[in-house]
């Protein structure tokens, strides 16, 4: 017991491990909640694409601020992602290319672009790595305040316009048919997801991010029918990821980005095995 | 005023009178169509279309496959552009207006999305509510009498995925009703279902009085039998007036063309067999 009790409590002793807790705790949510509807409007490939196109904005941000300066950083990089959601959006409904086609030329240019930019500093690799794979033990308090500030925003637009996005997502033909501006939430959940990026760059970085997007809203939607329900579960599965992947990421010196990934997948597995069957017949007939 | 200005202004109109729903023209045709010409991903699906349907009328759209009758209830619910020619609902143009409701073929629903009956109702009340406000109680009232009229009372709390065919269709009829729509627009709405299913939706249809209903249908028996007026389509419009005006050989053959075959029996009626129907959905 005491030791199981130490065990849980040594971590805490540094300052640092504290901070990158709470955050992976507040991503782990924030990325099950908005994910909810990624996965729900099968999306997930969108969802990577811009959280790889981010990665030009935080290059320029490193040349023309320097890499020291986190909140330069943290800007570039909100900036880029909202342009290239707006713009990924605006592609989609111009219906010239499949939309597909469009976000994967969109998806690769970005990033080779991000690179090429990122290249010309010296030290890149290590830049690269961070960005790609997150550095969550290196969270300051200023970072937690940002993760705090915007995911509460994200989360708060969600509750606000709750059940235009469930209709928007579920039944666009009758959002047109209420005259709901269908275009414009179409962009509001881009944009959302792109702020949900961004946050959560410093805790899983850009190259995992789908994962918490998708893995713990997919393992939700395995056990529960309504989408309150889904999101509340997704959130759950999510905020107890970030902190038990942070726990292992300790004890046995794993990257801590992809423990937190890989204890969500391992849920996502586990309720994919256990799950009740159900009963589905709705559309046998086809 | 020229006709401009009377168009912004009936805009201007709907707009205001979000919650209460666009006022009628008492004069106007419930849906008048006037040389319409629709395009369907790029093709001409529709041409030169027009006809007056008078309110409170149940219309069966037929033809053969491809003959454009998805497209016409997609342009009448605004969800398509007309290319040429006009229709007014009410004497409105489409999306000008709360009071369509369109009730989407079964194989276009997401049946695994994670909402129950009663959620799926609820979202005809969506759009007269606004961004921000949440359901009333006239809200969820109109929600449960809805769900009670198409008997799915017991079931409302069944996740969609989980209901029979026709369960699904009459959800999707629930929340026609839910919208307090006077035109509802259905495609298909029998495709796929077995014949107690079949009886049930067309038992529902015939209760909607007052309601004015476009059906596209595939089996002419039911369109002959359920629906005072029918209109026949090969995307010109091939006849439109009452059943027994619009079944006639020179017709129905302009329409299906080698696909129908006209019999006739000793007692003089005509036996009509549409191999159409066969490859229905």
């Amino acid at each position: 017991m005491t030791t199981a009790f130490e065990w849980l409590i040594a971590p805490l002793r540094y300052p640092f491990m504290v901070r990158a807790l709470v955050a992976s705790a507040l991503v782990g949510g924030l990325c099950s909640i908005v994910g909810t509807f990624v996965v729900l409007r099968s999306m997930a490939f969108l969802g990577d694409a811009i959280a790889h196109s981010v990665l030009p904005g935080i290059a320029t941000g490193v040349l023309v601020a320097g890499r020291g300066d986190r909140r330069g950083l943290f800007w570039w990089a909100l900036g880029t992602s909202i342009l290239v959601a707006l713009g990924i959006g605006w592609v989609g409904e111009r219906k010239r290319v499949r939309e597909e086609t469009a976000i994967g030329i969109v998806f690769a240019g970005m990033f080779a672009l991000g690179i090429a930019l990122l290249s010309t500093v010296r030290g890149f690799a290590v830049d690269l790595v961070h960005v790609l794979f997150g550095d969550v033990l290196g969270v300051s308090g200023f970072d937690l305040t940002l993760i705090a500030a915007f995911g509460g925003g994200v989360l708060l637009l969600v509750l606000l316009f709750y059940k235009e996005l469930l209709l928007v997502s579920f039944d666009p033909t009758l959002a047109t048919t209420l005259r709901l501006p269908v275009a414009v939430y179409r962009r509001l959940l881009l944009v959302l997801v792109a702020v949900t990026v961004v946050v959560s760059l410093q805790v899983v970085g850009l190259a995992l991010t789908l994962a918490l997007l998708v893995a713990p809203a997919a393992t939700a939607l395995l056990l529960a029918r309504r989408v309150p329900a889904v999101m509340a579960l997704a959130a759950l599965v999510g905020v107890a990821s970030g902190v038990i992947g942070l726990y292992l990421s300790f004890y046995f010196s794993v990257a801590s980005g992809a423990a937190v990934v890989l204890v969500a997948i391992a849920v996502f597995l586990v309720a994919l095995l256990a799950r009740p069957r159900r009963r589905s017949r709705g559309t046998a007939t086809l | 005023m020229t006709d401009r200005e009377l168009r912004s202004r009936a805009v201007r109109h709907a707009r205001r009178s979000v919650v209460s729903t666009a006022v009628h023209d008492a004069n106007a045709s419930a849906i008048a169509a006037r040389h319409l010409t629709a395009a369907y991903e790029r093709r001409i699906a529709l041409r030169e279309v027009s006809f007056d349907l008078p309110a409170g009328e149940h219309l069966a759209i037929v033809g053969p496959n491809g003959a454009g009758k998805s497209t016409l209830l997609k342009v009448i619910a605004g969800i398509l552009p007309v290319s040429e020619g006009e229709i007014r609902i009410h004497g409105h143009a489409p999306r000008e207006h709360l009071c369509t409701a369109y009730v989407p073929q079964r194989s276009d629903v997401d049946w695994r999305f994670p909402v129950t009956v009663e959620d799926v109702v609820r979202m005809g009340r969506t759009g007269q509510l606004g961004p921000l406000r949440r359901l009333g109680e006239r809200d969820r009232q109109l929600t449960r009498e809805a769900i009670a009229r198409v008997g799915l009372s017991l079931l409302s709390g069944r996740q969609i995925g989980e209901l029979s065919g026709g369960e699904q269709q009459r959800m999707f009829i629930a929340r026609a009703i839910a919208q307090e729509a006077e035109v509802v627009l259905l495609d298909e709405p029998l495709a796929g279902l077995d014949i107690p299913a079949e009886a049930d939706v067309l038992a529902l249809l015939d209760r909607l009085e007052g309601t004015t209903l476009l059906v596209a249908l595939h089996d002419l028996a039911v369109a002959g039998t359920h629906f005072g007026r029918v209109l026949l389509l090969r995307e010109r419009l091939v006849g439109y007036g009452a059943p027994e005006d619009v079944f006639r050989p020179e017709l129905l053959q302009a329409a299906y063309g080698d696909y129908v075959h006209l019999v006739r029996t000793s007692d003089g009626t005509l036996i009509v067999h549409d191999e159409c129907a066969k490859e229905g959905l």
